[in-house]
């Protein structure tokens, strides 16, 4: 469980995020949604410390991550898996062993056992062949799927996807969605993901917090956004002619 | 951004450079892999440009011996102290601020931009220790090493030249090599050159580490990098040379 409690941060003069409170389960699919600049980067890497809020508390489960020393955060960092809007593979190692590396860095297994897990996790998003080639050698959404596997190969309590479908075809978008959703519910893992597709939204919007120009306008599921009298929100989803046609159809 | 947050930014970022690596093994793993690519990847370059030095030099001082009173070994002797004391550490400390400085700035830098960065930090690892200890350590262990390479190319350079132009004879360069040789003067390079070494990592390291935006202001501390570091090297051999030869 993640909790967010008046999380504000602005660089300089730009308020980007205010006052957001909201909680994220455990075993479920959390979706941060909002157009493009709303701020779900920002809240996103303020969860997970790479960007320091100005005030407001984040709590994983009972531990407030906000109070932390540089130490307690490198601790709890060892439970996250992050999967970043552009991959962020290491450019100079394989894709095994990008996988591999929090294993190597990490984990007091032995050699057999660490190949085996990461052949675990590559098989588990699908990546049979690539395993010698260089993320350069392999397609984005090959990339996303690697880089998926290195966030879960330490079997993380939090997993943090920065729109994991973006840039890629609606069969395959669909398939990491269902993926992750399926890795979440598999080890009760709090899955937070960033999103502007209205496809997920509808395929595994579990729990919705829709922020606009960076403050909290409405939080529900996907079942209760096509109802929603929320003037901003009705603007978001039904943007497109398919989702303003379903509306009318329903 | 000022010289003076500069460098407290610069200091800083070196405290965290030198924190204790993560793991043993894989910090000695990096060290290995920089070590062939800073120090045996330069190898190349070193030696040509030692070889093309040194014979230019003791073609000049050949040249301009024209008092029959200084003797014909005085061009192995120039050789081999210009070589010693400037060439092998300041001119080739310069150009591998430019040949790995670049390298290095370019290549933390688009770490930086691609979050790989970002990634190392989300997984508990310490990035700028992990990508950049290494490099240090390196670099100041191989560089000695591609010093005395380059003395001695240099030499073979400037004996190759004299002999094919017939400008000093054989015997006379080698007696002149020898002659007068002062080992301080080893030392005092040698201990530049790991200064030298220092700065041509952890210069560019900085700029990459630091780089915020894309590809552009990437190749932009890839400039100031080796700018700056050849500048903090030209700085570093006055002040050396001042305290170390007095
Ligand atoms: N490091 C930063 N310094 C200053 N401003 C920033 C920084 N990062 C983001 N911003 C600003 O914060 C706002 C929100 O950006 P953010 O990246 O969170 O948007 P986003 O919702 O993720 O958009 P997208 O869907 O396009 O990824 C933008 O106005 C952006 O300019
Ligand atoms: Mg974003």
């Amino acid at each position: 469980m993640i909790e967010l409690n008046n999380i504000n941060k602005s660089f300089g003069d730009l308020d980007v995020l205010s006052d957001i409170s909201i909680k994220f389960e455990a075993g479920k699919t959390n979706l941060i949604i909002g157009q493009s600049g709303s701020g779900k980067t920002v809240l996103l890497k303020s969860i997970i410390g790479l960007h320091d809020v100005d005030n407001g508390h984040i709590y994983y489960g009972d531990r407030d991550f906000t109070n932390m020393s540089f130490k307690e955060r490198k601790l709890i960092r060892k439970e996250m898996g992050m999967v970043f809007q552009g991959g962020a593979l290491f450019d100079s190692l394989t894709v095994e062993e990008n996988v591999r590396f929090p294993l190597d860095m990490f984990s007091d297994m032995n050699e057999d056992d660490r190949r085996a897990r990461v052949k675990f996790c590559l098989d588990r998003v699908d990546i049979k062949k690539a395993h010698k080639l260089y993320p350069a050698e392999i397609s984005g959404g090959m990339q996303k799927r690697v880089a998926i596997a290195r966030a879960i190969v330490l079997n993380p309590s939090y997993l943090f996807c920065d729109e994991p479908n973006s840039g890629l075809d609606p069969v395959t978008a669909i398939v990491i969605d269902k993926l992750i959703q399926e890795i979440t519910k598999e080890y009760e893992m709090t899955t937070i993901i960033n999103t502007h597709d209205m496809n997920s939204v509808m395929e595994i919007g579990e729990k919705i917090l829709f922020i606009n120009k960076g403050v909290k306008a409405w939080e529900g599921s996907s079942d209760e956004i096509f109802d929603t009298e929320n003037q901003n929100l009705n603007n978001f989803v039904f943007a497109s002619n398919l989702f303003k046609k379903i509306k009318k159809e329903l | 951004m000022s010289f003076v947050e500069n460098i407290g930014k610069y200091v800083l970022f070196l405290n965290r450079v030198f924190s204790k690596p993560e793991r043993g093994r894989v910090f000695f793993e990096q060290i290995i892999k920089e070590i062939y690519k800073l120090g045996v990847n330069s190898v190349g370059i070193v030696v040509i440009i030692s070889v093309f030095m040194g014979a230019v030099i003791s073609l000049q001082t050949a040249y301009n011996l024209v008092n029959p009173l200084l003797p014909d070994y005085l061009v192995g002797y120039t050789t081999r102290e210009s070589m010693i004391l400037e060439f092998s550490s300041t001119i080739v400390g310069l150009i591998l601020a430019g040949k790995v400085g670049s390298n290095i700035a370019s290549e933390i830098g688009s770490m930086r931009v691609t979050e790989q960065i970002d990634a190392l930090e989300i997984m508990g690892v310490n990035s700028a220790s992990y990508l950049i200890f290494p490099k240090i350590i390196a670099a100041v262990f191989i560089n000695p090493f591609l010093y005395v390479l380059s003395v001695f190319v240099g030499i073979a350079g400037g004996l190759l030249a004299s002999y094919m132009t017939g400008a000093v004879s054989i015997p006379d360069f080698l007696y002149g090599v020898q002659f007068g040789l002062i080992p301080y003067y080893i030392t005092y390079s040698l201990i530049k050159t790991l200064v030298f070494a220092f700065i041509i990592t952890s210069v560019p390291s900085f700029y990459g580490y630091y780089v915020s935006g894309g590809a552009l202001e990437v190749g932009r501390a890839s400039t100031k990098a080796v700018v700056n570091s050849s500048i903090l090297i030209l700085l570093a051999n006055l002040i050396l040379t001042q305290i170390l030869l007095k």
